[in-house]
């Protein structure tokens, strides 16, 4: 992706009123936009905030919501909720794993797709849920995980 | 407002969307202008039913047809049938499990007929993004009562002895709580709503946002009145909740933009508005201090509370935090009284707070029932009524075997105490807790080792790493339940996890760690003889943990059946699978690492498990 670093930080910080204490909302917005933590615009910010880069880092660590490393340009999230656990869930995360051929935590070499784990999102009607970008699909079983991928394959 | 002969309420929850119910809507827009009814017929969002395993729903009001599992290409004829010619289409109607006659009436059906509701009172009802039609079902007029006719110390005192406790968990009493913030001293106080929702398995908050989020705003109003100099309250919801922000967002501009939020509330004087942040995915910062540290842009760790938050929270001022569903519940106690709300439930709140639990919860039912989602009951009503009358038993004929309460924190609880009352004291005593009202149905197909041993997990991945019982007692507690699983495991070990959970429980810091091992205490309590059939005979009863079976291919299925497909031959990691396409396949046990991917991807179930 194409961006201005200094602009984009910018353009973050003013909407949380350059306040330090809104620095996990300044985050979550640049993980929205990129679906990682860029290191140049965690720099930018804490720069322009000014917020220590190690503050900014022991916050990025903490929370399961922000990743330093990019992810798949479909990212496939797998609910780790308990009536998910209890349907299965672990069997779908492995289906994935071999479908794709990568580990949980992991993005293909093509940069395409990204398996992770996540915590309840609520839907257990639906368990097992599985959610890729922005769409929720469930109940989800080990057979149907090919075709769920295939709508994604030539997207 | 416009009044139309009928309503079709489509619900607009996560789950109903996920199935399309936007495009249910826009199909029924469609049908009625086709039929040109658009005068008469009206299409409304609402939000979740509850009824999540059923979506996505349409009710027709005003008589109040339920119709489920509604797909676009039922629309034509549903629009025909029951809006042209006034004949409710069957087939698109719920059945109850086992039977073959439908129920048309939503009131009428066992899942909603035995709910008593007070935070859902709106459920499906309104448009909740709608302020108007909050206020048309009596909105915000508790708060107009509380401003305009009580006295801040009024209000607190209505608050108190509803008997109203907290439904994050601990049941704390809300009206004691608001009192300590009231009296605390301090120019500047806080409200907070804890939205972060961190039980995986609960979804009731995330119901009401997405339901109703006025309530919970008129509530915190109210609040932040009662205890005064407030002027500013937050919410705390969870970034998994997309819908439930959303919601929120247009709530607070709506209700800003009617003088409900903001300076001079309904010209009484009174200023407050609300301010929303966001989670940011981990589960101890559902925890008081660790909230309020994440709200000030600090990685979320508890701290140790020799200084209760309604003294020194946010920013070291006095803050009050309620659950959403604490608040949820306050505008309709003001609304209604006192009396009316502990005419509700059990025990007797009159002289001590901690003396009964009074009310309604909400539960998320999920798990192995029939009839998966939201359920609000009277405290007090027997857990097997939850279960088999509302959740109408277990799925496919399964036997139950445990329910799970309290997420994390809580325990299972096995039949012998199903008639237990549900009662904030009652559930504790017996090793389990109300937590926040998720509750998981295991059956028969369960392995109560790996349910602890995945709630262990969880606490350990979610520990703040604060404090030593916590990290590493929970560290070693899942090296001994992994162990277990595969069939590593000794007699010895099960003294050692109630000797560690002893340890954790008496040394955390927070009630993270503080409650832990209840999953692992209240299984090895009740369900102590899977604990030993796993160390002793190396076998899961429930063949749950896959290291202790044994595959093997039913010759029979695999020709007749399958024709011999190879698929598994494909997946198996290890090259054990024998056989020829067409042919019957074996499994060659010495080969074999026992992953269980043939038992999964044979789509014709000639895997055997033993
Ligand atoms: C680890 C941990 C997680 C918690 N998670 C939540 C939560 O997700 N939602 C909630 O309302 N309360 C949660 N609580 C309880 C809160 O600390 C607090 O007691 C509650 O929000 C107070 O509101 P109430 O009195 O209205 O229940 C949690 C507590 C702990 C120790
Ligand atoms: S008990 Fe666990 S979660 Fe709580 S403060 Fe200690 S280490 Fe952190
Ligand atoms: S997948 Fe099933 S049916 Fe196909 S060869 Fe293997 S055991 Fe036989
Ligand atoms: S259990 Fe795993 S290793 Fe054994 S035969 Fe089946 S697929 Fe192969």
């Amino acid at each position: 992706m194409e961006y201005d670093t200094h602009t984009k930080a910018e353009e973050i910080i003013c909407r949380w009123d350059r306040k330090p204490e809104n620095i996990i909302e300044m985050m979550h917005d640049i993980q929205n936009e990129f679906n990682y933590l860029p290191r140049d615009v965690l720099f930018e910010i804490s720069k322009e905030a000014r917020i220590p880069l190690s503050k900014i880092y022991s916050i990025a660590t903490f929370y399961n919501a922000f990743s330093l490393k990019p992810k798949g340009k479909h990212r496939i999230c797998v609910c780790l909720g308990t009536p998910c656990h209890a349907l299965g869930a672990s069997r779908i995360v492995n289906a994935l794993e071999r479908e794709l051929n990568i580990k949980r935590g992991d993005v293909t070499p093509d940069m395409k797709f990204s398996i992770e784990e996540t915590g309840c999102v609520g839907t257990c009607g639906l368990a097992p849920v599985v959610i890729i970008g922005e769409d929720l699909f469930g109940p989800v079983t080990v057979d149907g995980v090919p075709r769920l991928l295939k709508k994604y394959e030539s997207k | 407002m416009k009044r139309y002969r009928l309503q079709l309420m489509v619900c607009a929850g996560t789950g109903c969307v996920s199935n399309h119910s936007v495009e249910i809507k826009d199909a029924l827009d469609r049908e009625i202008e086709k039929h040109k009814l658009q005068n008469e017929a009206e299409v409304v969002f609402t939000g979740c039913n509850g009824f999540c395993g059923a979506g996505p729903i349409v009710v027709v009001q005003p008589d109040g047809v339920f119709y489920q599992l509604l797909k676009t290409a039922d629309i034509p004829h549903l629009v025909e049938e029951h809006l042209l010619k006034g004949r409710p289409v069957k087939k698109l109607m719920y059945s109850p499990p086992a039977e073959k006659i439908p129920i048309p009436k939503m009131s009428d059906i066992p899942f909603f007929s035995d709910q008593t509701l007070i935070a859902l009172r709106n459920r499906g009802m309104i448009d909740p993004e709608q302020i108007d039609d909050y206020i048309a079902r009596g909105g915000y007029k508790g708060l107009v009562k509380a401003l305009t006719m009580m006295t801040p110390d009024e209000v607190l005192k209505e608050i108190k002895s509803s008997g109203l406790r907290g439904r994050g968990g601990g049941g704390f009493p809300t009206g004691v709580k608001w009192e300590s913030c009231k009296h605390a001293h301090g120019d500047i106080k806080h409200v907070i709503c804890n939205a972060d929702e961190g039980d995986p398995g609960a979804f009731m908050d995330r119901s009401i946002i997405e339901g109703d989020p006025h309530a919970v705003i008129e509530g915190m109003i109210i609040g932040a009145y009662a205890i005064e100099k407030v002027h500013q309250g937050y919410i705390y919801v969870r970034m998994e909740y997309p819908l439930a922000i959303k919601r929120f967002q247009i709530a607070i501009k709506q209700a800003r933009e009617y003088g409900l939020l903001g300076e001079n509330i309904l010209d009484a004087g009174f200023t407050f508005d609300i301010d929303i942040r966001r989670g940011a995915g981990a589960f101890v910062c559902g925890e008081s201090t660790a909230l309020m540290a994440s709200v000030e842009g600090k990685p979320g760790e508890p701290r140790a509370k020799y200084i209760h938050t309604v003294e020194r929270g946010l920013w070291e001022r006095p803050t009050c935090l309620n659950n959403v569903e604490t608040w949820a519940n306050v505008p309709q106690i003001i609304l209604k009284g006192a009396q009316w709300f502990s005419s509700i439930g059990t025990g007797d709140v009159s002289a001590d707070p901690w003396g009964g639990s009074k009310g309604t919860k909400v539960f998320s039912l999920a798990g192995k029932v029939n009839n998966t989602g939201l359920v609000e009951v009277p405290m007090g009503i027997p857990l097997r009524d939850i279960v088999f009358k509302i959740g109408g038993g277990i799925r496919d004929g399964k036997k139950f075997k445990a329910v799970q309460t309290g997420g994390p924190s809580g325990g299972f609880i096995p039949e012998s105490l199903l008639d237990l009352p549900v009662d904030y004291e009652e559930l504790t005593k017996v090793g389990s807790m109300m937590g926040s009202g998720g509750m998981v149905v295991t059956d028969e197909d369960n392995c109560m080792v790996d349910m602890a041993r995945y709630f262990l997990a969880f606490t350990q991945a979610e520990s703040c790493g604060k404090c030593t019982p916590c990290r590493e007692g929970t560290k070693q507690m899942l090296d001994i339940l992994d162990r277990i699983s595969v069939g590593e495991g000794t007699e010895e070990d099960l003294v050692t996890l109630e000797d560690l959970s002893n340890v954790i429980v008496e040394s955390s810091l927070c009630a993270l760690g503080g409650s832990a091992p209840n999953p692992v205490l209240t299984t090895l309590k009740y369900f102590r003889e899977e604990y030993e059939a796993h160390v002793k005979d190396k076998k899961c009863p429930s063949h749950t943990c896959r290291k202790l079976n044994t595959y093997s291919i039913d010759e029979k299925i695999c020709l007749k059946l399958g024709h011999g497909c190879h698929v598994c031959v494909k997946h198996c990691p290890d090259a054990a699978i024998i056989g020829e396409r067409k042919q019957v396949h074996y499994i060659d046990p010495a080969k074999c690492s026992k992953c269980g991917v043939c038992y999964d991807v044979c789509n014709f179930k000639a895997v055997q498990v033993a």
